[in-house]
This record gives structure tokens, sequence and C-alpha cells, in this order.
């Protein structure tokens, strides 16, 4: 070819060219496939909350198996009896909101449900000394009335966030981790069964009434987790950061739905 | 003859073994440090390099002629680039499942220097056909390698393979762990990972004197 690649003009004129048309090939691929991106993240919140609920196709020991993606809209309806989302502002709850209410509530929700709310969002609302929304879902288990509540906090690398289901006493009823980023085999170890179901049963109160949070602690002597009042889950080796990640998070989140708790009393 | 002249055969073979990316070339060791703690990831990770390598070095040796070797560098990041976050979003829309599992390794695949390395060394000067060769050559040396490590890893750190406990449990004290065996924690860090690949390289070297430089 007689082309002088060589020439700064010919290097300006093939730069401008090659970021328009890498640019408008991402910009089509990210736009065209929104809807089906967003669908599934829709789908994804559901299976997760239903799976702290309780509700998921898990089969044995091993991996979790969310309920599949056909079946999820309807168990959703079916499972989550009421939608609640909870104003609260400096550890005080200043407003509870029916669905339908949030929904109508223009300037808040805009007509999105209260499962799509964006913890990140309330979280940073917060943070500017604003109120903040908290979501909540009520459902059963076993007979007995079960509340999932939704945390959010950093890992090592990348966000964490999870649902917790909690009784009315704060004894977690199941949980449901995950992350964006953390390193597999050490860190993404969180949105393992072994370490999720290490939560269940946990007390978040202690006798008095106080709010302890779980610990995940290294060396507690209690491996199998038969000690349910400890305030402790066992650890993950290797992954100290990603464990005080999620030490923290249930610290802070949940301690934030714990006057709605006083006041089922 | 068979489907492959025997230079193009060697693109291929040449890269499992005797110009291995990681142990001759020392491309990719980042990532092999980092995620190999467990086989899948590994296996995962072995893929997605094959495809992204793969293709990339098809389209950069399609566009070799044109590209003014003032910003080629930045060319082949642009390139990499582009295709990891079209892969990334096409199984967002199609395959969420997989995408979930592959997370970070999809990003991470455009920091592996094995991509930026054979687009430099060999698609800049190459045929697509012989760059498309040479790019799942040496993505499947890449892969042979992270198995290894991640076979011993995971089997000596947490006495699983694919997730699986082959060892026995080490809670229920069944299996080798009756007889007082315990799962090495340090095999989970990633300097392990290192001192594996060390060891590779000096079973691999003491075999060939040939690879060994003085």
């Amino acid at each position: 070819m007689a082309v002088n690649t060589d020439k700064n003009s010919y290097t300006i004129i093939f730069a401008i060219a090659m970021v328009v048309v890498v640019g408008s090939v991402l910009a089509f691929t990210a736009s065209s496939l929104k809807p089906n991106i967003e669908e599934n993240k829709r789908m994804e919140r559901q299976q997760n909350i239903l799976y702290a609920l309780g509700v998921n196709e898990n089969e044995g020991t091993g991996d979790i198996t969310f309920i599949s993606t056909d079946k999820v809209a309807e168990a959703f309806t079916t499972n989550i009896s009421e939608q609640i989302v909870l104003e609260v502002k400096d550890g005080k709850l200043i407003n509870e909101m029916t669905r339908e209410a949030f929904m109508k509530s223009k300037e808040q929700g805009a007509g999105k449900e209260p499962y799509l709310i964006d913890i990140k969002k309330e979280q940073t609302k917060a943070k500017n000394g604003e109120s903040r929304f908290l979501p909540l879902f009520k459902g059963t288990q076993d007979g007995k009335t079960v509340y999932v509540t939704a945390v959010r906090g950093k890992g090592l690398w990348d966000a964490i966030w999870g649902y917790v289901a909690l009784d009315k006493d704060m004894v977690v009823q199941g949980a449901f981790f995950d992350h964006a980023g953390e390193t597999p085999g050490l860190g993404a170890n969180i949105k393992q069964r072994y370490f999720m179901d290490d939560f269940n049963g946990e007390h978040l109160l202690n006798e008095a009434g106080v709010f302890k949070g779980i610990k995940v602690a290294k060396g507690n002597n209690d491996p199998v987790n038969n000690d349910k009042t400890d305030f402790e889950v066992d650890a993950l080796a290797g992954a100290t950061i990603t464990g005080d990640g999620v030490s923290a998070m249930i610290k802070k989140d949940l301690k934030l739905y714990l006057p709605y708790f006083k006041n089922l009393k | 003859m068979g489907l492959l002249s025997k230079k193009d055969a060697k693109l291929i073979t040449d890269p499992l073994a005797d110009n291995n990316p990681i142990t001759i070339q020392v491309l990719g060791i980042c990532s092999a440090l980092a995620i190999t703690a467990e086989l899948k990831a590994s296996l995962v990770m072995g893929i997605a390099v094959l495809f992204v390598l793969g293709i990339g070095n098809v389209v950069i040796s399609l566009m070799r002629n044109i590209i003014p070797s003032k910003i080629r560098i930045i060319v082949q990041l642009i390139v990499v680039a582009a295709l990891v976050i079209i892969v990334d979003q096409v199984l967002k829309a199609f395959a969420y499942d997989l995408s979930k599992t592959l997370s970070v390794f999809i990003g991470l695949i455009i920091t592996n220097c094995i991509i930026m390395g054979r687009f430099e060394a060999f698609a800049l000067a190459n045929k697509p056909w012989q760059s498309f060769l040479d790019g799942i050559g040496n993505a499947l040396g890449y892969a042979v390698i992270l198995i290894i490590v991640g076979f011993f890893r995971e089997l000596l750190g947490s006495g699983t393979l694919f997730g699986i406990p082959v060892l026995g449990d080490p809670i229920e004290m069944t299996g080798v762990y009756k007889y007082g065996y315990e799962n090495n924690g340090f095999m989970l860090m990633p300097p392990m990972a290192l001192i594996i690949v060390g060891l590779i390289i000096w079973v691999q070297r003491s075999r060939n004197k040939d690879l060994v430089e003085d």
C-alpha cells in the first residue's frame, strides 16, 4: 500500500477515525442491549430477595440455585406479602410507606417498585445528611413472619451487598451475599452456601436488646457454628478484608432497621 | 499433511511447551497469581482469554498495514478494550448467569499482558490466519499453566477440585483428615502460585536444556 503511515496527518486522522468507529460501535451495542440487561438485573434482584427468604431451588449442600427466571415474577408476588419502604434519618424512623404510597410519591419513587431502590444512592443521601429509604420485604417462613432487609458495603476491590432475612427478634433466618469483583476462590466465596448458611440462626441483639451485629471472625473456635449467640461467624481463609466488609455492612446497615423492629414489639 | 501445514501447526504446539507464554515468555503472570486459587476460575479465565486473544489477533492482523506505528500500542489497547466490553455486554444481555460467574475475569482480560504481547510480537507482522493460530496457541499455553496451578492450589489449599471435596470432610474428620491431614491455607495465597509456577519452570527447564539461558 502506498499510504505513508508515518506522517503526522495520517496518524491524527487514523486516531480520530478509530475513536469515532469504536465509540459508535460501543454506543450502539450498549443502547441496543440495555433493555435486556435491565430486565436481567431486575429478575436477579427478585431472585436474591427470594433466596434470602428461603425460596430457592437448592439441592443438597453444594451450590446456590436461584428460583428459575421464568418462575421468579410469580414467586415474588406469592411469597412477598408486602413491600414496605422505611424513611430514616439519624437513626430515627420518620416515615413508613406501603408499596402503593411509595410508588405514588412522585419525587421519591416515581413509579419505581420498592425492590428496585438503589441502595447506593440512598447511602449517599444519608451521608449528605438527608433522610434515606430502606426497603423491607415481608414474607413467611415455616408459618412465621420474616422480614428481608437489604445491606450494602465495600469489600476488597469493589462493592458487596446482600439481603438478610430476620424474624421479629432480629434473629437471622437466611442470608444472601453477592459482590461486584472480589477475588475468585477467596473473597468471592462470600457467595458460597457454606458461608451464607453460617448466618442462619445468628442473633443480632443481645439479651438486653442492644444491637451487636454479626462479626466475621477469625479463630472464633466455633468452625461449625454451634454457638448462635456469640455474634460471630467463621471467617474465610485469605479473605480478611472482604470478611471485614461483610461485618461492617451488617453492623451499619442492619442497625438502620432497628427502630422498625423495636416498634414491632 | 493434515488440516494445518507443519509451520502452522507449530504456531499452536510451540506455546504449549517450549515457548509457553507464562513459563518462557513470562507474560500473564499477574492473572496466573490472582485467580488460580480454584480450578474452575482457572479454566474459565483460560477460555475467556482464548476467545479474546483469538479474535483480537485477527483484528490487529487485518489492520496491521494501516496502523500508524507511533500510536500502535494505543490502537491495540483500544481494540482489546472494545472487544472485552462487547463480550461483557452481550453476556450480560443473553447469558446473565455466565456473566455473573465471569464477573472480574472479563475486566482482567484487558490488563492481561499476553494479549498486548501477542498483538505486538506477532499479529502486527503476520497474516490473519497465522495470527489466529498464534492467538489460540498462546491462550492454550496460558490455560494449561493456569489449570496446573489451579489444580494444586485448590487440592492442597481447600481439599476440593471444581468445588467438590475429594479428600474428605475436614470438619467431620472423614477421608484423609482422619489420619491427621490438614489443608494448607497458605496455598490459597497468591505467593504460592508463584512458587508453583517456579516449580513448573524448573521441571520444564531440567527436561529441556535448550531453554536454559546463561
